[in-house]
């Protein structure tokens, strides 16, 4: 015969199991996320706040605990207006024409033509992607040489007659840092608005077809409202993503000529590691640490990315 | 309103031929039914009728021009699709609206058509939710409203009632048929329910692997089915079949003899659990199940054929299971089909055997 007290003892059991379960739970399927967190954010930043409050530079040997870099970077230095300029154009520049506007474009036009087809144009915007940065890189300084033998050039100047080659790495160097990010950067909204694309009932688009609306129509009453969550995704993630990437323009312009395609990743990569100011650029990059988490909190919030990550709400019979 | 035809209307999917060869008149105004199992081309007929699939090959005709080439909005058809395919993102209003954007309609008088159109279908109340906030049958009536309200001249319905419950399916059976009448719009039915076509269609197409089985008004394919596969498609429960060789005026099945008029060969006989009754005379068997039905019950009578189902009105079972009964029927209900070509031999009739 069981008691009550024995069946409690029991639950009682059971529900401590189910408690030590549920912390085993935590650490297997967080665990190995907050590791990485700790050693690849927590900690570089920590240490990167310390840095910012020392005079270390090339010598590698502190000598004294300052704010000095601070006050740099709010008094003295002149330059960080023009980055800070620069670093809103690029980023806002890209995002706007190529990794939104243009992804959406090439998604919505290679989903509108034969499969075969539209695979393999999506295929060949992802080249790029796949291939190493440098040798893209090396691409674009190819078609962009100030020399008769550039591919702009040529094309110039055989089919549009045009006298002298162009130098458009000193005319026209931060168009070319956005076209040549814009083109890779396109690349992943194509992808996540093709697949939220094909993710909508073709129902609705016959439905429209009936109604009345052409292809514009379409686009505008049934495609555009169901990329609404795929194109905050992607505005958010590629805005911190610009932010902090240099990669494409210290290997295109080294940042230059001058400062002037230095963008403010890039100026603290100058500044610590070709100027050796180190407590400089950590303190500098602090400020690009805060930006990135104020704009996906913001971001969060703004763009209601809680509802992305929910059930679609797409009724299918 | 419109008259419409199908004149050796092909469509091809790439290499496979999903209708080969339709032909069609659909008069002005009427309500016919497209009545055919799964995947038999329903579906694919209905939305060339509205323009979502072009043809390849032969014409269809509205009003007796050729609209083989017309785009789908220019057609002025309403539709209501088997998943309603509301605006997912639109309020009741705004999808219901929808297509008097495209007609240029002044504001005014849009709205005001939209709550005529909500009206007749009685969502009113309903404008400004979305459809995620709809149940599946008022979601039906908003796409029947959006359907309606550009006044078109011909309505297409694919399956509307198939995800509703079954009292549900009921009424909008009657509302349909009722808004038909009340409108005079050329309507087409699509529905795998025998039951819907015959309820609430002028006119049944039974359809069969894309092709067009017969065409005729319910009493014409419950009565003089042209084939097995109709016979055997309309009518509830399912009437028997029952296979033999005619010879010398008689129809031998196994050891049981039903003498037959007009037919010879190896033959079908056709027979409705509702025109079969317990009788002193007629082939015997042993009731093996009784299936009570409300109104009706339903026997399943084992014979020296096989299986047998008789329906009997009335609530009460008159008989029990393990009875030895005998089973009669009136020759001129009996229906008798050529089991080579499967199909009807007109005028001929077995009689029950004595
Ligand atoms: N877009 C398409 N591409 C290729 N084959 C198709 C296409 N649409 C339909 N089919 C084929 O055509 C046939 C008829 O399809 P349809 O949708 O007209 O059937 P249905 O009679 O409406 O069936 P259901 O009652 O299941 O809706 C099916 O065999 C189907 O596989
Ligand atoms: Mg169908």
């Amino acid at each position: 015969m069981t008691t009550t007290a024995d069946e409690l003892t029991i639950e009682r059991r059971g529900h401590a199991r189910s408690a030590a379960r549920r912390r085993t739970n935590f650490v297997i399927f967080l665990g190995p996320a907050i590791v990485l967190t700790v050693l690849f954010f927590v900690v570089p930043v920590i240490i990167d706040i310390a840095v910012s409050f020392t005079d270390l530079s090339r010598s590698l040997r502190i000598s004294e605990f300052t704010t000095e870099q601070y006050e740099k970077v709010f008094r003295t230095d002149r330059r960080l207006s023009q980055v800070i300029t620069l670093t809103f154009i690029y980023v806002f520049g890209t995002l706007a024409i190529f990794n939104v506007t243009f992804g959406l474009i090439l998604a919505i036009t290679t989903t509108a033509i034969r499969k075969v087809s539209g695979s393999f144009f999506r295929g060949v915007w992802l080249l790029p992607r796949m291939s190493p940065s440098v040798l893209y890189i090396l691409l674009w300084l190819w078609a962009v040489s100030p020399t008769e033998a550039g591919l702009v050039n040529q094309v110039l100047m055989q089919a549009f007659g045009l006298d002298a080659p162009l130098d458009l790495l000193t005319s026209a160097p931060i168009a070319l840092i956005i076209i040549s990010n814009g083109f890779i950067g396109a690349s992943m909204g194509m992808i996540i608005f093709t697949a939220a694309i094909r993710g909508i009932p073709e129902h609705l688009f016959h439905a429209a077809a009936v109604d009345g609306a052409g292809t514009f129509a379409k686009v505008r009453f049934i495609t555009l409202p169901a990329l609404r969550w795929p194109i905050s995704f992607v505005t958010i993630y590629q805005t911190l993503s610009l932010l902090v990437s240099f990669e494409y323009i210290l290997l295109l312009t080294k940042g230059g000529p001058f400062y002037d395609t230095t963008v403010y990743a890039l100026y603290v990569y100058r500044r610590a590691f070709e100027s050796g100011q180190y407590g400089y650029g950590a303190a500098l990059a602090l400020f690009l640490i805060v930006i990135g988490v104020v704009v996906a909190l913001i971001g969060w919030r703004f763009f209601d990315m809680e509802r992305l990550l929910q059930r679609p709400r797409i009724e299918v019979h | 309103m419109a008259k419409i035809e199908f004149r050796n209307v092909v469509k091809r999917f790439g290499d496979v031929e999903v209708i080969p060869d339709m032909n069609l008149v659909i008069e002005d105004g009427e309500f016919v039914a497209l009545l055919g199992p799964s995947g038999c081309g329903k579906s694919t007929s209905l939305f060339m009728l509205a323009g979502i699939y072009l043809p390849s090959g032969g014409e269809l005709l509205f009003d007796g021009h050729v609209v083989n080439e017309v785009e789908a909005r220019d057609r002025n058809v309403g539709i209501v699709f088997q998943s309603y395919a509301l605006y997912p993102h639109m309020s009741v209003r705004d999808n219901i609206l929808f297509p008097l954007r495209f007609k240029k309609t002044p504001r005014d008088e849009a709205l005001a058509r939209v709550k005529a159109a909500a009206d007749l279908v009685r969502v009113e109340e309903l404008l400004d939710r979305r459809p995620s906030e709809l149940s599946g049958g008022q979601q039906q009536r908003v796409a029947l409203a959006r359907a309606l309200v550009k006044e078109p001249k011909l309505l297409l319905l694919d399956e509307p009632l198939s995800n509703l419950d079954a009292s549900l399916r009921l009424s909008m059976r009657t509302e349909i048929k009722s808004l038909h009448a009340q409108l005079g719009v050329t309507t087409v039915l699509v529905t795998h329910d025998q039951i819907e076509a015959t309820t609430m269609a002028d006119r049944i197409i039974c359809m069969r692997a894309g092709r067009i089985e017969q065409v005729g008004t319910p009493d014409d394919l419950y009565l003089k089915p042209s084939s097995l596969f109709v016979a055997s498609f309309i009518g509830s429960p399912p009437i028997n079949l029952i296979a033999g060789e005619a010879d010398g005026g008689t129809v031998s099945v196994n050891d049981v003899r039903f003498p037959v008029d007009g037919a010879s060969g190896s033959v079908t006989v056709g027979l409705r659990p509702e025109h079969l009754r317990f009788s002193n005379t007629g082939f015997a068997g042993r009731i093996a199940q009784i299936e009570p039905m409300g109104r009706e019950i339903l026997y399943v009578v084992e014979t020296g054929m096989g299986a047998v189902r008789v329906l009997e009105q009335g609530s009460a079972a008159g008989h029990s299971t393990g009875e030895e009964v005998r089973i009669g029927f009136q020759p001129e209900n009996s229906l008798v089909f050529a089991t080579k070509g499967q199909k009807l031999i007109a005028g001929a009739h077995v009689r029950a055997p004595i």
